[in-house]
Parts: C-alpha cells; structure tokens; sequence
C-alpha cells in the first residue's frame, strides 16, 4: 500500500527569551500556531486535527496541558493528541501528525510544541528522587558530561572542539531573529573562559532555559497544491528507543540513533549522507554532542566527528552546515527544541531561513534526542516530493 | 471519513490486564506491567522482535516524577532498539497511534500498552493539576467536586436521580462479579454522600493497574487470532475545558466521535463505556443511543476498577476480548480523559461474521 505524501506548508514560533511574562501558557501556544497559520494562508476551520507535544509536565505544573489548551488551539471538536517522549518530543509529535496525514486520515493537521520554563524550574523537575535508582540530582549536565569524557577519551579530540561548536552556534543565533540568545560580543576566548559546569562542560558550552514555541502545518498532496509557498517535503521519518541504563549500552554513540538514521536513509533513498544532504539541525544541548552525533548519524566514521567540526565544516558556509539557527545552543524551551529542529530543515528546503539560510539547500535533516540518549526522533525534508 | 472503508484492515488481537488493587507499594510500574506485556506476547506467539511499533499511554503526575515512562521501556525488552512512541493520555489514545501507523503500511504489528499508579498519591488532589492553572487550578477543586456538578446538572435537567444513579453502579458492580480482574465487585453499598448528589457508590474506585493489547493487520491478525476484534472505525474529540461554557448533561465529542468511527451505521450488542462515576454513563448512553438491548460494560467498567491512564485501553481490550470469545458481534468501545467528560474516544470493533 502507498502512504500519501507529507507536505509542511506552514511554520510558525515565537521569539525564545528566557521568560515569556506577557503570555500564559495557551497565549504562548497559540502565537506560534498563529503564525503557523499565516504562513499556510490558512485559518482554524482548515485544520483537521492538532497533536502538540511537551516535556515533562512537572515543568510547568500542569498535568496533561492538552485540556488546558484545547480552546487555545482551536481543537475544540476536533481530534487532539498529545506526544511525549522526552527530549525528543518535539520531534515525535512531528512524526506522529504526520502518520494521521500519511495514513490518510486527516487532510491537514496542526502540529505544536512548547515550553514555558520560566513558569517553574526544569533542573528541579528532572531532579526529583526515583527509588531504586541512582540519584542523578545535577540536572541533565551532570547526566552527559560522563559520556562526552568518553568521547574524548575514546576519539582522542583536543579539549577545544566543544568550545568551537558552541562559537559557531552562538554566530550562528545571531542571523536568527527568533533565536534566545543573541551574544554580539562572542569570541571564542570568552567561550573558553567562561566557568566550569559539569566537567567538561563550561557555562558557554550549555544551552540556555528558554520560554518558547514551534508550530507546523502539515498537509497532505492536495493540501499542498493549494499552498501559497512552495512546500517542504517528508522524505523520511521515524522513532527508535532503546532502555535507559543497561550493562551493553553505548553511551557515546547509542545504537538507537544509529538504527533510527540508517532508517531514515532508507525511506529517502540516501546511501552517502555526507554527500547527498545539505545541512542538518542537530539535538546539541551540551556543544561536544555536535561532533558526537555527526559520528552517530553517519555523516563521519567513528571517532572522525570532531575533524569535521575543527575543519569548519559545520560552519554556516560550510560543507555540511550544523545548526544554521544556532541550534539548541542558543534556544531552549526542552519540549519544542525537537520541533524547533524539523521546523528549521524545513525552512531551509523551503528558502526561507533568512539571514542563516543555506544556499541550494534541497535535502536536510532535523534531528532530535531525549531521556538518557535513548529516544530519538529524525526527519529528513526536502524541496520536491518524494516520488519527483 | 474515518468510517469510510480503508485499504488496511487491523484487528485487536490480544488483551491482558493486571488484578487491579486499591495499592501495588511493593511493584514498580515496570513490576506491575512485565507480566501483562508476557501475557499478550505470549498469548499471540509473538516475540518483542516480532512487534513493528510499541506506543503506550501513562502519566508522569500519577508517578510524581518527569520521565516516568522511560523507565517502562524496560520492562518490554526495547533492546535491539524498538520503533517507539509515547503518549501523556490513556493507553486508548496510544493504540489510536498505533493504528494511524499501521495504516501508513510502516507497521503490521502493535504492542500498546498503558498503566496507572494512583497509589503513592491523593488522585483527587493530582487531578486538580489538570485544569486551568492561572484561574481554577489556584482553587483546588477535585475529580469527584466537578464530577458531583455535573451530577446535579442531569438532576436539575430531570435527566436521572439519586436511586437512578444508584441502580448504574449496582448493575456495574454486579457484572463485575464474573471479572477476576476487578478492584470491586458484587453488592457494594451506596454508601453515604461523598459530594451532593454523588454518594461513594457513584464514585471510581481509586486502585493501581496496567493492560496491553496487540494490534494486527489483515491476514497477519488472522494468524495471531482465532477470532479477530477488527477496528471497523475509530476516532476521538475534545471538547472546550472551561466546565462554563460546556452543557454537562450532554457529550457532543462522543457523540461526534461515534458518528466518525461509524457507530451508528448498525446497532452494537455491546458497549464497553470509560464512565468513573455512575452519572457520566447516564451521560454517554445519551450520546451514543444505546437502548436497553445493548449490554453495557459487562466488565463492570470504570466503576469496578478505574486504574488512570489505563482503564480506557481497557475498555476496548474488554470488547475485543468479548468478540475474541464469540460474545459480541459488533461492539462499541469508549475512552474519555479530562474533567466531566472533555475528551472522549470511540472504537467499533466487530468480529467476522459466524
């Protein structure tokens, strides 16, 4: 059986800044989808069905928000799902509308993601205690910076490396109007200065706490005919998971992202990703998993990642642009940063990233990861459909 | 259009619940849940490398911390990685899930899964966090105060009355008798009044559980199952959350999701209806238009055990497994979630004609 292909024609997200006080949970959300919504020169009746996704609820205090913003959304008698894995989330929720257009159940489906950080504390809701379980009270930082010691370790990469990934994202941010860290006066010296987190992990080296959302409109092929700007296209997309903690489980590369890319790949007929894919807006919340994941994702051999980084070629105007937005880097609300991921690829398919637009960009990844690096999520746009 | 014919037919194809209990302290979720994901697998013959897609429904509020379903993951054996994804809702929205991606063709086989622990904490007060957190949340009113509002709404409306009410939960807990799985079951006293006009009889016991089901696609199912539960049309709504602006006494979401999973094309013998407290049936009846000749929730429904986050999965692992067993022919399942009814889901399975 043949799937109906999957068109995003509109995309929407707020500005990202630290805290959002001028907005309730349901007026961030719904900015984002307003503008999704202008994008597709569509209104509220257009829409079949909404599937939002968010990270944990502990990060707001509102158990299972979906209700809550039902009326925001304009869902109100229609279908309303609500996605959670994790970091991946934003990612997830992505895949998971556009199955219901794939699948031909809905025409047009409504997809949003958000965080609103500053209504509660995300290291305090990631630290609450689990019984039987090591204590892990550090937030995520005290969570990877183990691994990224044994990517270092196992790659033989200079200590310099995280220090240049989080350089060029922070640059990268500020052709991004929308990004939430806007630094004019970055250097890489201030990078490398600034203090000490979770070792190796310097402050600069983080990403920030953002209040922030990311909407899409996704369409099937007719859909798409009608829309006013020319469409991105899915090429591939798919889920993998694998348990948190278990005695063979790879940290550092986690077999998981590796299945999980390989099927992507496969969907979009792509055999050399290096070559055939134009960027990639990758899941990096801690700079050294930039180098970590082109490892991860097939772009480079085993312990090659971080020769790409160093030699540029992840830089804006470089060979295999990475995080042409600024990345998680540089904006953060946790459940829409995986949206916020797929939403920029397809921005670039579509030639409408501005300032941080990738010339000729025609196939490029969006990529997001969640929980212990065991949730990953990855999608693969491009500018003409899949059977063209 | 979701009841219209598709080139794909998926069929439950195994159910399996826990014993639910008013307290499983001495289970962790992943306890809880191995051997209801064994007993699917085994009942099917299949093998967690057999399974294309695995979606399960559950929520971090009942656990009382962020991420808890990740640790779920190991309690299905995800290694060598699995496709996999999650939903903060019931298990009934995570095999919506699963059935969109069958339909996609990415995926023959389903394993959903859904479980709910309300013991660690008070579930009316954790409920409370669902609603409007700058103007009604701040007042902390519970499951059982709206509840009781919409109540007395079908009582102002003429539409029901105490002994009425009485009479759904007594024919509720009676069914149950014959449910080995139920937390209450034969004569349970109506009690006192819990909030007016609910008394505790009308009221959800409050108890921890899990259930799995597989899904399966065309011949596959037929290989899997003697006699499939095929899912002739599903679909959901959600309706506005301010309780202010909604008619309690009425359900226009279920009665739009029916029409959408085609329910109303034939008659159901069947229906398994996610009710907690006995005036919300009153409700649903209404929306859906069963008569008396329709046997409702022959499990005993939510009313004999309502584990959160799984007793809608249950319902309709409750009317496949009826059809698996030659008892129904055509059944409705219904999964709500949110204050008095907000959201509401709709299955029609039915079994091959005999």
């Amino acid at each position: 059986m043949s799937k109906e292909p999957v068109a995003v024609v509109g995309i929407g997200q707020t500005r990202h800044v630290a805290a959002r006080r001028d907005v309730s949970l349901a007026g961030l959300v719904r900015e984002a989808a307003r503008r999704a919504l202008r994008d597709a020169e569509l209104t509220w009746a257009d829409i079949d069905a909404v599937v939002i996704g968010k990270a944990p609820d502990f990060f707001e205090g509102v158990m299972m928000p979906e209700l809550y913003l039902a009326d925001a959304l304009g869902a109100v008698g229609k279908p309303m799902l609500r996605v959670h894995t994790a970091g991946s989330v934003g990612g997830s929720t992505a895949l998971v509308a556009a199955n219901l257009v794939a699948a031909r159940v809905h025409g047009t489906v409504l997809t949003l993601a958000f965080e609103k950080q500053s209504e509660s504390n995300a290291m305090w809701g990631l630290s609450l205690p689990i019984p039987f379980q090591q204590p892990l009270l550090a937030g995520a930082g005290g969570f990877f910076a183990p691994h990224i010691r044994a990517y270092m370790r196992r790659s033989g990469a200079p200590e310099t490396v995280g220090a240049l990934v989080a350089y060029k994202d922070r640059r990268n941010a500020l052709k991004n109007p929308y990004a939430h860290l806007h630094e004019h006066d970055i250097t890489l010296d201030k990078v490398m200065a600034s203090p000490m987190l979770w070792d190796p992990i310097r402050y600069s080296e983080t990403c920030p706490s953002s209040d922030g959302a990311c909407a899409m409109i996704l369409t099937d092929r007719a859909g798409a005919a009608r829309a006013p700007r020319s469409p991105a296209w899915m090429l591939g997309g798919a889920m993998r998971s694998e348990p948190t903690l278990f005695a063979g489980k790879d940290f550092v590369s986690p077999r998981a992202g590796q299945d999980c890319a390989a099927d992507v790949y496969r969907q979009a007929g792509i055999t050399d990703p290096r070559r055939e894919i134009d960027g990639a807006e990758i899941y990096v919340p801690f700079s050294w998993y930039e180098p970590m994941w082109l490892e991860n994702l097939g772009f480079a051999g085993e312990g090659e990642g971080w020769k790409l980084t160093e030699a540029g070629v992840t830089e804006l105007d470089g060979d295999l642009p990475v995080n042409m937005s600024g990345g998680v880097l540089s904006t953060n609300p946790i459940g829409a940063s995986g949206m916020i991921r797929f939403a920029e690829a397809a921005l670039q398919v579509r030639g409408q990233a501005g300032e941080h637009q990738v010339d000729g960009a025609r196939r490029v990844l969006g990529h997001a990861y969640g929980g212990g690096s065991q949730f990953f999520s990855m999608w693969l746009v491009g500018d003409r459909p899949p059977d063209s | 259009m979701t009841s219209a014919p598709r080139d794909r037919e998926i069929a439950v194809v195994a159910f399996a619940q826990t014993d639910h209990r008013r307290t499983s302290e001495e289970l962790s979720e992943v306890e809880m849940l191995m051997p209801v994901l064994h007993e699917v697998l085994d009942s099917t013959g299949l093998k967690t490398a057999d399974i294309d897609f695995t979606c399960s429904g559950s929520s971090d509020y009942l656990a009382g911390r962020a991420f808890s379903f990740t640790l779920a993951l190991d309690g299905v054996g995800a290694w060598p990685p699995i496709s996999e994804s999650h939903v903060e809702m019931d298990g009934a929205w995570a095999l919506y899930e699963a059935w969109t991606k069958i339909l996609t063709g990415d995926a023959d086989t389903a394993l959903v899964y859904a479980y709910g622990k309300s013991s660690p904490g008070s579930v009316r007060d954790v409920l409370t966090r669902q609603l409007d957190p700058y103007y009604v949340a701040p007042l902390w009113p519970d499951s059982v105060a709206l509840a009781a509002l919409q109540a007395q709404a079908l009582i102002d409306a003429g539409d029901t009355d105490e002994p009425a009410l009485a009479a759904v939960a007594s024919r509720n807990r009676a069914a149950a008798s014959t449910n080995p799985h139920a937390q209450l079951r034969g004569p349970v006293p109506q009690g006192d009044h819990l909030l007016q006009p609910l008394r505790t009889g009308d009221c959800p016991p409050i108890g921890d559980g899990a259930a799995a089901v597989i899904l399966a696609a065309g011949d596959r199912a037929r290989d899997l199952c003697a006699r499939p539960a095929w899912i002739r049309g599903i679909d959901h709504r959600i309706e506005a959350h301010g309780l202010g602006v909604r008619d309690l006494t009425d359900s226009p979401s279920t009665r739009l999701a029916a029409e959408r999973a085609g329910a109303f094309e034939r008659p159901v013998d069947t229906a398994e209806l996610h009710a907690p407290f006995s005036s919300q049936e009153v409700v649903l009846r209404k929306a859906l238009r069963l008569g008396e000749d329709v046997d409702v929730n022959p499990s005993g429904g939510a009313l004999a055990a309502n584990p959160i986050m799984a007793a809608g999965l249950i319902r309709i692992g409750e009317a496949a497994a009826r059809i698996h067993r030659g008892r129904s022919d055509r059944a409705l399942a219904h999964a709500t979630s949110g204050p008095c009814l907000q959201q509401n889901l709709v299955a029609v399975l039915e079994g091959e004609p005999r």
